[in-house]
């Protein structure tokens, strides 16, 4: 049995091989050929002509750190139902009422997450509404 | 003989893909040029087609700078990565009939993993190249092509439902008689919209949005290695497209109707070439949208959409075995 896997895996690590080899070609030839010029503002970092100031470690959005925890969450959950896909038939109609259930959770929570404001961007309050939507009393 | 085969597959997967990345560069400014009234590049060779060779030797003398601010080794390692996986994203595809270079029960899952990984060349990039611009473009880039691939792999489990199989040889198989693309519309059009959205392309192209981060993650790349990064989004734009076929338009069987006389392989090479034809005139045909309608698109629209194409497909399939 793992004699058979070597023998399909093979061919794979021989191509894996050539791409490394393709990837170092292409640094290595453009290192020998690269002109070498070094002026006064060669090694600055570019902001499209404005002199830099400051460094790049910028406050980041909130955002972005909540995407990076939903994707977590989320993308776990699809991994139940690759598992489910694959042996549908076997599964049957046990196996779907299980996985409806399973996603009616997942729509649930999906929901929620729309409801509270976590996808909007820009300003936010508190409540989860933006902050022009306060003022003119919409509701969500 | 049989012992040099996959060797020899795996060479001309290499050269073709790196000259077929190259030639599309080339087609697709022609093709969009004609798409807005005016030639395109056509000045060397039989139709600008010499282009390409121009543009390759002019980047390898391009001056190969590490910027002195910048994370060295991070920085370098970034443009490779794309490549590497891109590239090995190929060995799942099967091109005809015996033709491929891996075939085994998890092929599909292999494919989505390599497209996976391509993130970290966008989001290290962005962050080793230690300018403003950068690290924005790559963070974006980073939330999209997460946000996009929760809900990419669970397009194709429709499809892996009708196969009860992830390897790709069964699935163009199981589509002799007819193409998913019909059973599985809805699943094609969200495949098709986070492949465009996971190789990031106009009109996706957020993370490089010239107007608001002059060229993102990529901003302190030159030469060779800025080179690297659009081989990877072309060989992302490739790979996309040979899924696309493979999974929804039959690989490399003949449409039916037709008479079957040309070889697989060929057949195989004429879909993927329409795909990519089609994304490159969805280029010249969509404006980009907002960061914030973009994320809003994939969780509230994409995301519940393919869910219920999940649970429908599933209830009409165990319809059909039961009755």
């Amino acid at each position: 049995m793992e004699n058979q896997y070597a023998n399909e895996i093979w061919p794979l690590a021989i191509y894996f091989g050539m791409v490394i080899m393709l990837v170092v070609t292409m640094l290595a030839l453009s290192w020998v050929l690269g002109q070498k010029r070094r002026e006064a503002a060669t090694n600055d970092p570019f902001e499209s002509g404005v002199v830099s100031v400051g460094g790049s470690q910028i406050r980041i959005s909130v955002e972005f750190y909540l995407v990076a925890i939903f994707f977590v969450i989320f993308d776990l959950e699809t991994l139940f139902i690759f598992a489910w896909a694959v042996a549908f038939f076997e599964l049957g109609w046990a196996g779907y009422l299980s996985i409806t259930v399973f996603i009616g959770v997942l729509v649930l929570a999906l929901v929620y997450q729309c409801r509270s404001g976590a996808l909007e961007w820009g300003n936010k309050t508190r409540t989860g509404l933006r902050e022009d939507q306060l003022t003119t009393g919409e509701s969500t | 003989m049989s012992e040099l085969m996959p060797v020899l597959l795996a060479l001309t997967i290499l050269v073709g893909g790196v000259s077929l990345a190259a030639v599309i560069t080339w087609w697709e400014r022609r093709l969009l040029g004609f798409w807005q009234d005016r030639l395109g590049p056509n000045r060397l060779g039989p139709f600008g087609i010499g282009q390409v060779a121009a543009d390759m030797i002019k980047l390898l003398f391009k001056d190969d700078w590490v910027p002195p601010f910048s994370d060295k080794v991070v920085f370098i390692f970034a443009p490779t990565a794309i490549v590497v996986a891109m590239m090995m994203g190929f060995a799942v595809v099967p091109f005809a009939p015996n033709t491929y270079i891996l075939d085994v029960n998890i092929g599909l899952l292999f494919f989505l993993g390599m497209t996976s990984l391509a993130v970290y060349s966008v989001l290290l990039g962005g962050l080793a190249s230690n300018n403003k611009y950068a690290l924005l473009g790559g963070l974006r880039s980073a939330a999209q092509m997460v946000s996009y691939e929760v809900f990419m792999g669970l397009s194709l489990m429709g499809i892996v439902m009708m196969t009860g199989s992830f390897s790709l040889v069964d699935i163009v198989e199981a589509q002799a008689d007819t193409w998913f693309c019909f059973s599985q519309t809805l699943g094609l059009v969200v495949f098709v919209v986070s492949g465009i959205a996971e190789s990031h392309r106009l009109p996706f192209d957020l993370p490089e949005a010239e107007h608001e981060l002059t060229a993102g993650f990529h901003t302190e790349y030159g030469g060779m290695k800025f080179a690297m990064f659009m081989l990877g989004e072309y060989l992302g734009l490739i790979l996309i497209s040979c899924m696309i076929v493979t999974l929804f338009f039959g690989g490399w069987m003949v449409p039916a109707l037709i008479y079957d006389w040309l070889p697989p392989f060929i057949w195989f090479s004429v879909k993927v070439f329409l795909v990519i034809c089609f994304f490159v005139l969805l280029r010249a045909a969509i404006p980009r949208p907002r960061y914030d309608q973009l994320m809003s698109l994939g969780w509230k629209v994409m995301l519940p959409i393919t869910l219920i194409n999940l649970l429908v497909t599933g209830a009409i399939l165990l319809k059909m075995k039961g009755a």
